[in-house]
């Protein structure tokens, strides 16, 4: 046997690839390294997916923005344009915000055809309508052609902060409850299944919905003060969301994985491209952490809205080990599960 | 792994019978054992249902080199980077051996070059690319242990049937009983027991085992996946291992027989022939690998590339290879969590999702 031996580290830091957009451990480092100083503020510093600015008299007003680049364009249970608005609409209700007004800019490439555009814009007509938000201007560019892939779409939402309400992910307290608006899974699996490349088919539409009436039911369900956290599990999944507010508020979280509701079509998809259901992403999903006493009256109010009736409690927020996930496992043992570390990458065997 | 076998699989998982099969290991057990398991996907399913944490405390469970992406050899992945590199090439993989770092650069900083990579999910899809683009060289990265060698041998074949000029295979096949012979031949071995892989004994059989078992007086059980399983698996070993016997026992029988997949084994023996491969972190294990037979050549991308020349260079900060030979366990690597981690692998064995690093970081074993 020869002396065992390994290869230098490979941390990307140089040249972008795509697992800094994965949304994981590599995005929050580009962030880190080149956003945060250059940028540097309290409402960025507090790392929730969109800021509130500072009071001017009684107005509390909260702000985002988000890029879309989804291939296909077109996928079951939504298009770019839907995830567009949705996106968008979400992050600023995260902020436990009524979303308003959105901006929009287009990317297209040349050569793409105009029905296709007006299929898209379509798609955020109708997402506008649902989630009552207006899109009031916006800005189009064109890039040769191979330079884009169809068209890329970034929005940015701002809205009002409803009274009373104080959300970001630095608020989970020991002994608050973590409750998850439905299954998890199901936008990833949809859009990967509907590149059509993985020889297999399956049957689950993409979740992709405007969530900011949820968040409304959650806030005015409970009592001023007792909605701690609001936050979307988009690309990374439940696993990397829950991650990110441990470490924003410094506690623990501990979930039961069998609380955590899969669609069997799902799990079936992950377990023959070997993926954890918990990293993969979602568009019309929610994470609630409130306060003991408030739990059950904000699961009710979820449970009677049209994208929060598969509401269910899934676990709780604890002193320690700090900045962990802890996950109970189907048989009682536990196991600490990470945020996702960059491009998720199906298995070989 | 062959994906009929994955679906509805919750009997496997029933959380009471696994208690059952647990209870029973514990009646069994009168002093200390070491089993490994010697495949990736078990090591895996290990950690992600916390069987270990419920195991009594005689059986240690110690993890085999059965991850693919973790032992192919830093030459051919140099290899693999500098073919995907040519600008006439499209160069395709199975997922997880595009963050595999080669001597400086993995398979992702070729494509943030120019290079143009592509993960599929059979290598009849690369067959399907070059069909598609006849001006350009479409390579696969043909790595894996039996498992995946009867695709791979297909996607020859297919290539070879359709006449096609621009598929080339870069192969870097493994295979399970002379690395079984490696470890436990080796001076400082502690294996007292084997888990051996379901998915490799369903194309193979487990019928060259019993030889291997009868050698080291080691006794072996095919094991499947799941829980229930692994559980089923150490069980059965257990018993071997109190009551002295030395047997190949198959605890996968849903799966498993004895003489393998006949048609697959045919197809792998039609393309490929055994030889001697270097295994990443180990070394050298005679006819230990399968390559492309001569009267393939013209489907070997090392032919066809001229990419001799390489010197690969490793950094010794790494454990990954006593790790593969269950000689030490992730934590014990002083390198473990804090220099090597997922994202920034030193290392192999962290960069699998099947590599014992890799699933010990998730599941924060000992970080």
């Amino acid at each position: 046997m020869i002396a065992p031996a390994c290869p230098l580290p490979l941390p990307h830091a140089e040249r972008i690839v795509l697992g800094h957009g994965s949304g994981g451990k590599m995005s929050h480092d580009l962030i880190k390294r080149v956003f945060l100083p250059a940028f540097d503020n309290t409402a960025l510093r507090a790392g929730d997916d969109g800021g509130v600015i500072p009071p001017m008299g009684t107005l509390r007003l909260a702000l985002s923005t988000d890029s879309h680049v989804v291939s296909p364009l077109f996928f079951p249970g939504g298009d770019i344009g839907r995830l567009a608005v949705c996106g968008t609409v979400n992050d600023v209700a995260m902020m436990g915000a009524a979303p308003l007004y959105l901006t929009a800019g287009f990317i297209l490439e040349e050569g793409l055809e105009v029905a296709t555009l007006q299929r898209v814009v379509e798609g955020m007509r109708a997402a506008a309508e649902e989630a009552s938000v207006q899109i009031i201007a916006g800005d189009t560019k064109v890039v040769q052609k191979g330079k884009a892939d169809g068209l890329y779409i970034t929005t940015s939402g701002v809205g009002m902060v409803m009274e009373g309400a104080n959300v970001s992910g630095v608020n989970a307290q020991p002994g608050d409850v973590v409750i998850l608006s439905g299954p998890v899974g199901d936008h990833g699996i949809a859009v990967l299944a509907a590149r059509g490349d993985l020889g297999f088919e399956v049957e689950v539409s993409s979740d992709v919905a405007p969530l900011n009436r949820l968040t409304q039911a959650i806030l005015n369900a409970a009592p001023p003060g007792m909605v701690h956290v609001l936050r979307d599990p988009t690309r990374g999944g439940l696993a990397t969301t829950l991650n990110e507010i441990a470490r924003q508020s410094q506690a623990a979280i501990k979930i039961e994985e069998s609380r955590v509701a899969v669609r069997p079509a799902v799990a079936a998809a992950c377990e023959m491209l070997g993926f954890d259901p918990l990293y993969i992403a979602n568009e019309g999903k929610l994470i609630a952490i409130v306060a003991r006493e408030s739990a059950e009256t904000v699961l009710q109010a979820m449970q009677a809205t049209r994208y929060g009736e598969e509401a269910a409690i899934i676990g709780e927020v604890q002193a320690s080990p700090q900045g962990r996930v802890l996950v109970k496992t189907p048989l009682g043992a536990t196991r600490i599960v990470d945020m996702l570390a960059g491009e998720m990458l199906p298995r070989i065997c | 792994m062959p994906r009929s076998m994955r679906a509805d699989n919750a009997i496997y998982r029933s959380s009471s019978l696994i208690q059952t099969a647990i209870e029973e290991i514990r009646r069994t057990v009168t002093r200390p054992w070491v089993i490994m398991e010697i495949c990736g996907g078990q090591t895996h399913a290990i950690l992600r249902y916390g069987l270990d944490q419920l195991l009594p405390p005689e059986i240690e469970l110690v993890h085999g080199p059965g991850c693919p992406v973790c032992v192919t050899s830093l030459e051919l992945i140099d290899k693999a980077l500098e073919i995907a590199s040519q600008p006439e090439v499209i160069f395709t993989s199975y997922g997880d051996m595009l963050r595999v770092p080669g001597s400086g650069r993995d398979l992702f900083t070729v494509r943030a070059e120019g290079g143009d990579v592509r993960v599929v999910y059979s290598p009849l899809d690369a067959v399907k690319l070059a069909q598609q683009n006849p001006n350009r060289q479409v390579v696969f990265f043909a790595i894996g242990f039996e498992t995946t060698a009867p695709p791979n041998a297909m996607s020859v074949l297919q290539a070879r049937a359709l006449g096609l000029k621009n598929y080339s295979v870069l192969v870097s096949h493994v295979c399970v009983p002379p690395a079984i012979h490696a470890i436990l031949g080796a001076a400082d071995n502690r294996v007292q027991g084997f888990l051996l892989a379901g998915h490799v004994c369903t194309v193979m059989g487990y019928h060259q085992y019993p030889e291997i078992a009868r050698q080291y007086g080691v006794p072996m059980t095919v094991a499947g996946f799941e829980p229930l399983d692994i559980a089923g698996g150490i069980l059965e070993t257990a018993r071997m291992l109190e009551t002295g016997k030395v047997e190949v026992a198959n605890a996968y029988p849903r799966v498993v027989t004895r003489a393998g997949n006949q048609a697959a084994q045919t197809v792998i023996a039609q393309v490929m022939e055994v030889c001697d491969r270097k295994w990443r972190g180990i070394g050298i294990i005679p006819q230990s690998g399968w390559k492309l037979r001569q009267e393939f050549a013209a489907f070997d991308a090392e032919e066809r590339f001229s990419v001799s020349s390489i010197q690969p260079s490793e950094s010794p900060l790494c454990i990954a290879g006593q790790i593969l030979q269950g000689l030490k366990k992730p934590p014990d690597c002083p390198a473990f969590g804090e220099l090597c981690t997922p994202e920034h692998p030193l290392g192999a064995t962290m960069v699998s999702s099947e590599g014992a690093c890799a699933a010990y970081h998730q599941y924060s074993r000992g970080a």
